[in-house]
């Protein structure tokens, strides 16, 4: 299963500035791995010490954001657009 | 504009920026880790993606040097990111918008005393404008060429104006779905209003990865929010001179990001830490609507695990599922002996009839919010009435007219005849 994975300006750095790369996996988790096998460390980055999604990280699977799917265990068909977006939000 | 910092920087501003950029503040600091990064587009800590906030280094103010200032947001310009020649740079003045007294609401809630802090008077008719001016100060020192954001509502008439007052191009995002009065009140101001198909949080992760990769666009609640959510300290300080340069006793907020809530508390401690008010406690309340409630439930559960919801409420100003600054919000309840509490859609509606019909302030649905959750907390013993309460009104009722135009209306459709008008019994 190929992805395209959208990385967020502030984890560049570990894409040589690519703001788009492509992973394998069938499932979020999956994904996550092998991106950090091609990119050291982004891992840890996107995760928590406990292996969670930081609080602050967004993750979408074909723009559904995957904390309202399986969270990890979402799975990502080929040729699925994974985004990884900082949270941010509007109102008071 | 450059996006990408990787490291706590040696200098405090960016490269490039003029001298003084954002007043007295000295560096951004992520409010999770700590980490620091230079004063520049930045939103997201690099290390933990948690948010990142203005940190200062005040010089010493006085309440004399504030009132000698313009009557607006800008009499506080020493405690905002901005430079001192703000008012310099054409801007829509927002601010120190009127305290009122509420006896009648008061009474009808069994309060001893009772203001409301009444944002509808705002250039655009809500509290946005004051976060607006902030980062379109922030957006001029950047150097950006396209003021932006997106929105439901708002926060769209906000920016759309202050771009047109300052000759900046802007581009407003909304859901396509968006109702033709809220369509009209942006794009009588910008000739770029985009409505993109899907419902808000499809808009907010489109303005994100716009953000990421555009050149010279500053979304003013993406990458330039931390000194667009400063804005929001002003309601506070304005609060706490309007009483005479004191600290209320409670206070309720509504709560959609949680961002004006935890930015009125930062203003309450700054105002106590520059000796500009006693030192004294006080309670913050939040708000919510049931149908986007992630943050009282969190409260209620004692816990400090937010669950992100879909939305479905009236509150469509209040209506963000995953609140960023929801888990301060609980840290600000909690610490100050406030709460956080939730009110149906029924009760927002009554709450915006029960504001108009005590004291004439026609007030958005999350104003009606505010309204009825103010009532909730005395009926359920959570707020002293006792005590003297703020309660803060965000926005227009003229913005929301669709959420109230079924409840109130004619009380009697009569013949032109004194007849019957009497038979109405009026």
């Amino acid at each position: 299963m190929s992805v395209r994975v959208r990385i967020p300006t502030i984890l560049r750095t570990y894409t040589g500035g690519d703001s788009e790369v492509t992973a394998e996996g069938a499932t979020l988790a999956e994904v996550l791995d092998n991106l950090d096998a091609s990119f050291a460390g982004i891992k840890g980055r996107i995760l928590d010490e406990d292996g969670k999604l930081r609080r602050f990280v967004n993750v979408y699977v074909n723009n559904d954001d995957v904390r309202f799917e399986q969270d990890l265990a979402t799975p990502t068909p080929d040729g699925a657009e994974v985004s990884v977006i900082p949270a941010v939000a509007g109102g008071c | 504009m450059s996006a990408v910092v990787t490291e706590a920087p040696e200098t405090t501003t960016q490269p490039g920026l003029r001298e003084g950029a954002f007043g007295n503040a000295t560096s951004l600091s992520c409010r999770e880790c700590g980490h620091l990064v230079a004063l520049g587009p930045f939103y997201a800590c690099p290390e933990c993606f948690g948010p990142l906030e203005i940190t200062y280094e005040f010089p010493q103010v006085t309440r004399e040097e504030i009132e000698a200032g313009p009557r607006n947001i800008w009499r506080y310009k020493a405690l905002l990111p901005v430079p001192t020649d703000i008012e310099t740079s054409p801007n829509t003045e927002p601010g120190f918008t009127r305290l009122l007294e509420a006896k009648n609401l008061a009474a009808e809630l069994g309060i001893a005393k009772l203001w409301v802090k009444d944002d509808s008077t705002n250039p655009t008719n809500s509290f946005k404008d004051r976060v607006v001016a902030c980062a379109l100060s922030a957006a001029r020192e950047l150097g950006a060429t396209t003021f932006a954001c997106p929105s439901t509502g708002n926060l769209a008439n906000a920016v759309a104006a202050a771009g047109a007052r300052a000759g900046i191009k802007t581009v407003v995002f909304i859901p396509s779905n968006l109702e033709t009065p809220k369509q009209v009140n942006s794009a009588i101001f910008t000739e770029n209003l985009v409505a993109v198909d899907g419902n808000y949080d499809d808009v907010n992760k489109l303005a994100s990865e716009i953000a990421g990769e555009e050149e010279g666009w500053a979304f003013v609640n993406v990458n330039v929010r931390p000194y667009y959510a400063e804005g929001s300290k002003t309601l506070g300080y304005e609060i706490a001179e309007q009483l005479g340069w004191r600290l209320p006793d409670q206070v309720v907020i509504p709560v959609a990001s949680g961002s004006q809530l935890t930015k009125v508390d930062k203003a309450f401690q700054e105002l106590i830490k520059l000796g500009l008010v006693e030192d004294k406690a006080y309670r913050i309340f939040g708000a919510q609507a049931t149908g986007c409630g992630p943050v009282a439930t969190a409260y209620k559960a004692g816990t400090d695990a937010i669950r992100p919801v879909k939305p479905d409420t009236i509150a469509k100003s209040l209506a963000i599922g995953n609140p960023a600054d929801g888990i301060y919000v609980l840290d600000i309840a909690r610490r100050t002996g406030g709460s956080v509490e939730e009110v149906t859609d029924d009760e927002i509606r009554e709450g915006i009839v029960l504001l108009a019909r005590t004291e004439g302030i026609f007030t958005e649905t999350a104003g009606g919010t505010t309204t009825a959750v103010t009532k909730k907390l005395v009926e359920t013993g959570q707020l002293d009435p006792s005590l003297e309460t703020v309660i803060i009104n965000t926005g227009h009722g003229l913005k929301t007219l669709d959420s109230i135009s079924g409840q109130v209306g004619p009380a009697a459709t009569i013949a032109p005849s004194y007849d019957a008008f009497k038979a109405t019994g009026l």
